[in-house]
């Protein structure tokens, strides 16, 4: 009788982790890096029947392969890491803005605007500062509408965020009309190519160089910011916990709206470099999805500035490795979206097994 | 006498923490069986494995004398098992009657007149005072408390497990259950109370089980033991109970509390026309059944709570002057040189971030000083150093997050903080709640200390015997009246557990 009774005892069971060791946390991830290689490895070959290493190695060139695909990749990068430190300080505080790729897009438009609109209207030396400045303003009035009304009246600031999203993306679909050329394309394609206004100028005859080092800079100051600064202990505070907030003191309402502020002039920034520094035009898909994948480079980096260079780079060069798969063996976008997908779902598993374990059943311990 | 359930080498762990480390137990029909540890002691946990909450990872239960699997609580409801957790889990809106047979399996239909006259035959068999049609909402906690333990009789239990059942009770309440224990006991039911309450254990049960540190300290008969032995077993080690109350000395008004009122969301009083006076070098116990107000009381005065009527006034020692800190921030009240310190309920909640280190913690009060835009953090981390030293903090060192260590030691971190700003008035709501036996007489005699250095210290406890013990004046309030305010050293705790319930009824006028 006790023995039938006994095969009701659950074969696992799922037990939290007190703290892990750091090594064995990166040991974890480093596997499920592995893991999810070979799983796609196994993906694309029953997709291409291509031997799986080939694919790896077209992977490898896809982001490596040459100079201009290097630099591809860390402007990919650069931009990535732009968007994602941007999206930072929000989430630092739980106010999960996923609204940067309009505040993004909108900084990118004025930037835009600024070209097609003020060529000879203002020195050429001002363009510059005067997109910049004004993308900034655009990204920070973004930032700050979902903040008010959140601090205010407690919006959802997740549907707020989303909503403006769509907002920008139809203002730049609009003005695209307006301002096509020729007109009645719907495009309105490189802006000045011929006089470079407004254009972010070459460093060492790199066109990427400068974007990547001022993301750099960005990466610092958002690095010193939250973890030095009186401001970014207060974001900490806050999205913590509120109560606490209270009872020292901090004004929970400012905060919010001040890293909004700070968090949409960011993503107005990412928006200028894309349009000031490589695309010099603008399209609804300018931005690309970087809004929405700086996610999750942010929280796979636990919000650390310095990790999130590796979480993009990580992103970017699955991207690019898997776009190249794609083109080398004739498939669409879609198959490297797949690959990605599978990448990523791997990594952010691996955080099960970092915050938990599995306890089996004894006997099966005992024949380990 | 028959065994109930029997256990044998129970183990589980959680990550590093061993909660149960081999323990054995043996619970008969007929007895009510304590089971006594300080928090942390691993009661609840193993009570969990019985219960089908939790699956142990090594050992054996016996129920009956054969042994069984429990591998959730309706397993559990199969052998006759049922437990009452200190969270009720009760619909708001719904009756007595329907929360007692709400997930029960009859053919989707519920006959809720048939187990209205059901529940009633209970409660007159073991002498339980109920309204069956009574929604949850309007009962007060013992009411509550009375259907979870219906609840489970009508699942036909005859082994219950109370966690804690008289933390939230006042003492009439706590003797009127234990009624009702001794006539399930006559009844052949098997008793087990989780509790780290020591003349609770001494007054009820037959036997007692004792935990030490998630080890089996042993088990004894009741009557052939006493608090003393019992603590030994508890604690592993002889500890020293007594709290040395000094007379007060140059006792100054320093703060006045006067017909504030406050209300809540909803537009309920939470607070009513509330009026006491704090004075140094005194301490100025608070009494109440909880969430009578005791809360909102302490965050009025600390500026977090909006009063609606009345004052607060600080009468500053340095100065001389009076000042009203009513409609101010905490901020300004800081700004004006009032020295208030704050220990409240919610420790990681409120007091502290759990994912921030002993360091950032130490400055959360005190960040903002200075115009500089970046933090300071050397004062911050001598502060946390000298804590963790002259309170004994058990952690890895400084850097570490709040959360990662134990209820006392995060108290002591807290205590201690509020402690170093030198204030002149210290509030401290439950602070020895959760925490074990040294933990708390080192927290009462920190407390003691700050009083002989002349601090006004407002002290909101819930064991009415350590605050009989400690306080000078104790102020009972109920529905958010001030119901009385006592002279600690002659009053008695039936007096104040009638002045804690006196309100609800009555309205008292004192």
């Amino acid at each position: 009788m006790a023995r039938q009774e006994k095969k009701h005892e659950p074969l696992f069971h799922i037990v939290k982790r007190g703290s892990i060791v750091w090594w064995k946390s990166w040991v974890i991830r480093a596997l499920a890096v592995v893991a999810a290689l070979a799983f796609s490895g196994v993906v694309s070959v029953l997709i291409t029947g291509e031997n799986p290493f080939d694919i790896y190695i077209t992977m490898f060139k896809g982001a490596f392969g040459s100079s201009h695909r290097i630099w591809n990749l860390l402007q990919g990068i650069a931009m990535l890491l732009c968007v994602s430190l941007a999206v930072t300080p929000a989430f630092k505080m739980r106010f999960w803005n996923i609204g940067a790729e309009g505040q993004a897009l909108i900084g990118g438009f004025v930037a835009a605007a600024c070209m097609l609109k003020l060529t000879g209207v203002i020195p050429n030396w001002l363009m510059i500062p005067v997109m910049l400045i004004g993308s900034m303003l655009a990204g920070a009035i973004w930032g700050l509408l979902p903040a008010f009304f959140k601090a205010n009246w407690g919006t959802n600031e997740t549907l707020f965020t989303l909503m403006m999203n769509y907002i920008a993306m139809q203002i730049v679909s609009y003005f695209a009309n307006i301002w096509a050329v020729p007109k009645g394309s719907g495009q309105i394609g490189m802006i000045n190519g011929d006089t470079n206004i407004g254009w972010l100028p070459r460093i060492l005859g790199q066109r990427y160089l400068l974007n990547i080092i001022i993301v750099l800079a960005l990466t610092a100051f958002i690095y010193i910011y939250l973890k030095y600064s009186k401001h970014g202990y207060e974001i900490s505070v806050v999205g913590e916990s509120e109560n606490t907030a209270r009872y020292i003191g901090i004004n929970v309402k400012k905060v919010i709206i001040r890293t909004m502020i700070i968090s949409g002039a960011l993503c107005g920034i990412a928006g200028f470099l894309l349009v000031a520094g490589s695309d010099h035009s603008i399209t609804p898909d300018t931005i690309g999805g970087r809004g929405f994948t700086a996610i999750m480079v942010s929280w796979l980096a636990k919000f650390n500035p310095i990790f999130m260079i590796l979480t993009s780079f990580i992103l970017v060069f699955m991207q690019r490795g898997a776009g190249q798969v794609a083109t080398d063996l004739g498939l669409n976008q879609a198959f490297s979206d797949i690959i990605a997908g599978i990448i990523i779902f791997f990594i952010i598993g691996s955080e099960f097994f970092i915050n938990y374990q599995i306890k089996f059943r004894e006997k099966e311990v005992k024949t380990k | 006498m028959s065994v109930a359930i029997e256990l044998k080498g129970i183990t589980k762990t959680f990550g590093n923490v061993v909660a149960n480390d081999n323990v054995d137990l043996t619970v008969n029909r007929g007895e009510i069986l304590s089971i006594l540890g300080e928090n942390g002691s691993g009661k609840t946990t193993l009570m969990n494995m019985i219960a089908g909450i939790y699956y142990p990872d090594h050992g054996q239960i016996f129920i009956g004398g054969e042994e069984v699997v429990i591998g959730s609580p309706k397993d559990a409801f199969k052998y006759g098992i049922g437990m009452i957790h200190q969270h009720f889990k009760l619909v708001d809106v719904f009756t007595a009657t329907e929360n007692i047979i709400l997930g029960l399996e009859n053919d989707g239909k519920y006959d809720v007149k048939k187990a209205s006259a059901r529940v009633k035959e209970i409660s007159e068999q073991y002498g339980f005072d109920i309204d069956p049609n009574k929604k949850i909402y309007e009962m007060s906690v013992s009411e509550k408390q009375t259907v979870e333990i219906i609840k489970v009789l009508y699942r036909g239990a005859d082994i219950l497990i109370l966690d804690e059942p008289t933390a939230v009770l006042t003492p009439q309440e706590t003797q009127k259950l234990f009624k009702v224990l001794r006539n399930m006991r006559k009844d052949g039911k098997a008793i087990v109370i989780i509790t780290h309450k020591l003349h609770e254990v001494l007054s009820l049960s037959d036997r007692v089980s004792v935990l030490c540190k998630g080890k089996y300290a042993g088990t004894v008969n009741t009557a052939e033991t006493d608090e003393m032995a019992l603590t030994e077993m508890m604690v592993g080690k002889k500890v020293e109970l007594n709290i040395d109350r000094t007379e007060p000395k140059n006792v100054q008004k320093r703060l006045e509390v006067k017909d504030v009122t406050c209300l809540n969301r909803e537009g309920v009083k939470v607070l009513d026309d509330v009026s006491f006076v704090a004075n140094s070098g005194e301490i100025l116990g608070i009494a109440g059944i909880a969430g009578s107000g005791q809360r909102e009381l302490l965050e009025s005065i600390a500026g977090l709570q909006k009063i609606n009527e009345g004052d607060i006034y600080y009468y500053n020692p340095k100065t001389g002057s009076v000042d009203d800190l009513r409609d101010k921030t905490p901020i300004q009240i800081r700004d004006l040189g009032v020295r208030l310190s704050f220990v409240p309920e919610d420790r990681l909640g409120m007091g502290l971030v759990g994912n921030m280190d002993i360091v950032d913690n130490m400055m959360l009060r005190s960040y903002s000083k200075g115009k500089s835009v970046f933090l300071e953090r050397k004062a911050p981390k001598e502060l946390a150093e000298d804590i963790i030293n002259r309170l004994e903090v058990v952690t890895p060192g400084a850097s570490t997050p709040v959360r990662r260590l134990s209820g006392g030691n995060v108290q002591k971190v807290l205590v201690g903080r509020e402690i170093a700003a030198a204030p002149t008035v210290l509030m401290a709501a439950y602070p020895v709640r959760g925490l074990d036996i040294n933990s708390s007489y080192l927290i009462y005699n920190l407390l003691n200390q700050q009083k002989e250095q002349g601090v006004a210290v407002v002290f909101v406890g819930e064991d009415l015997d350590v605050l009989l013990e400690l306080c000078d004046r104790i102020l009972v309030i109920g529905g958010g009246r001030v119901t009385g305010i006592v002279d600690a050293r002659t009053a008695t705790k039936e007096e104040i557990g009638l002045l804690m319930t006196k309100s609800a009824s009555e309205g008292g006028e004192n």
